[in-house]
């Protein structure tokens, strides 16, 4: 189908794509800290640069510079590369999800991702999976007591609500009969935008996800006003930062792969001749779902333990069932 | 059940209606809300209307302070050399602001209203020394200034030895 991409052109746009990644990250931070602020009759930040725009960079400059203070009896090893490898899993997973339709320069080939796996769905899902041991190891080599109750909680909020989000997307993966991103927004563009026959998996889908990030209103992994920190409770620094880093862009990923599965990806809605310019449309679109998640956190106060155990086991998990078992009857018999 | 829905979709309506409307934060160091006159701020020591200062050195004002910030050692004043209108004088006067709690008890004990509490409350410093108020800068007038509000603004009224030193 697609041309096979040379790795001199795939090699710098996997780098483009990472930095611009990390630059969405930074700017997420500032759009959730200024739409935050005006939802609560307040500025955010306004004095770093216009606007308060440099205010991630300020961050970023005192986050590095800021001493990295680690108790002295932490497991060294798991203690270092935890961060790493929440955040490192977090950048992963946005290389398959697709930004563009693929463009043709010359006679070489300029993929509309990162790299185009036949499973590049069920990919993302391990990779989250793989992230959620940055949390616990992290949690637990801290040796701090409120370090592993974090991570321990963590733990059960991420494992209990992944099983909902996999299943959410299941409507999805037979609808569009693939588990390639690329192959169901072709899908889509063919059909019609999952969002409408799958209401119910979008729902479940950000629900999930939004627990899978661990933001408000499912931020008890956290819990900055009531709990200590959790699992980051003895970092600081920019290893503390790296944590940061990987949560905000679980939210892009998952912002992204609602676009791809239920909002048709980069493709401009009805005109055709548009979709060149993919990755625009694609932003668009990411950047007002980053908002309604913003807007969520605004809006719903947290929900205590239980009932967050509760609502992902005896809400979501029976609704994403059933959604999927009545997608797969729909789609055999009609 | 019935009324969780609804009133879940009524909160985001709650916060959307907020981004319209126009913040109230106060931008501080551009602009200084007026605070109350009886704001207790940075001391000030008074001189009488002849240029003698008004403290005799009794230090009242250290025995009551609760957070022993204040250091008072007399002299005795000559013929020569006469600073206040008492017998003695205070040598050395010094606050030490990184200690004071601002509980106004040195103005309450003195007996001569030397000292006064002030209302300029910008009174960081990045060194700790800088924090020790000598006599000279207490009997200057603060170099910052905040606005104060209009004193009749308030139901109470200032103390005497306020409007009187």
């Amino acid at each position: 189908m697609h041309p096979a991409e040379t790795w001199w052109i795939a090699l710098p746009e996997a780098f483009i794509v990472i930095n611009l990644v990390m630059v969405a990250f930074a700017y997420t931070t500032w759009l959730e800290r200024k739409a935050l602020g005006r939802m609560q009759l307040r500025y955010g930040p306004n004095r770093a640069g216009p606007f308060g725009l440099l205010q991630p960079i300020a961050d970023l400059i005192k986050l590095v510079r800021k001493e990295a203070f680690a108790p002295a009896s932490v497991v060294e090893i798991p203690y270092i590369a935890a961060p790493i490898v929440s955040c490192g899993t977090a950048l992963l997973a946005f290389s398959v999800i697709p930004f563009g339709p693929g463009w043709k320069v010359s006679h070489y080939y300029i993929n509309g991702s990162v790299v185009n796996v036949p499973i590049s769905l069920i990919l993302i899902f391990a990779l989250g999976s793989i992230g959620i041991y940055g949390f616990i190891v992290g949690g637990w080599s801290s040796d701090s007591k409120y370090s592993l109750l974090g991570s321990m909680r963590t733990c059960a909020q991420l494992v209990s609500y992944e099983v909902s989000l996999a299943l959410s997307v299941l409507g999805v993966v037979l609808m569009g009969q693939s588990l390639n991103l690329t192959d169901i927004v072709a899908k889509q563009q063919t059909t019609v935008w999952f969002f409408l026959p799958q209401f119910v998996g979008l729902a479940v889908f950000m629900l999930g996800g939004v627990a899978e990030t661990s933001r408000p209103p499912f931020d008890l992994p956290e819990a900055d006003t009531e709990l200590v920190a959790g699992y980051h409770t003895e970092y600081s620094g920019m290893r503390w930062g790296l944590f940061q880093t990987a949560e905000y862009i679980n939210l892009i990923v998952l912002c992204g792969l609602t676009v791809t599965l239920f909002f048709d990806g980069w493709h401009f809605p009805w005109v055709h001749s548009l979709d060149k310019f993919g990755p625009i449309w694609f932003l668009l679109k990411l950047g007002i779902l980053v908002n309604v998640f913003i807007w969520l956190r605004a809006s719903q106060p947290r929900l205590r333990y239980d009932q967050l155990m509760r609502f992902g086991w005896k809400v979501l998990l029976p609704i994403a069932t059933v959604n999927a078992v009545v997608t797969a009857a729909l789609v055999v018999w009609i | 059940m019935t009324t969780l829905v609804p009133n879940t979709f009524k909160g985001f309506g709650v916060t959307l209606k907020q981004v319209f409307k126009k913040p109230i934060t106060q931008q501080y160091p551009e602009y200084k809300r007026p605070i109350y006159p009886r704001f207790r701020g940075r001391h000030r020591l008074w001189r009488h209307e002849n240029g003698l200062e008004k403290c005799v050195g009794c230090s009242l004002c250290a025995a009551a302070c609760p957070a022993d910030c204040i250091r008072v050692v007399a002299a005795e004043n000559t013929a020569d050399n006469r600073v206040s209108a008492g017998e003695r004088y205070a040598r050395i006067y010094e606050i030490n602001m990184s200690r004071c709690i601002f509980c106004g008890y040195c103005e309450l004990a003195c007996p001569f209203d030397a000292i006064t509490l002030g209302n300029e409350f910008e009174i960081s410093e990045y060194n700790r020394d800088d924090l020790i108020y000598t006599k000279d800068m207490l009997l200057a007038p603060p170099i910052k200034r905040v606005p104060v509000a209009d004193p009749a603004l308030y139901d109470t009224p200032l103390p005497y030895y306020r409007t009187h030193s």
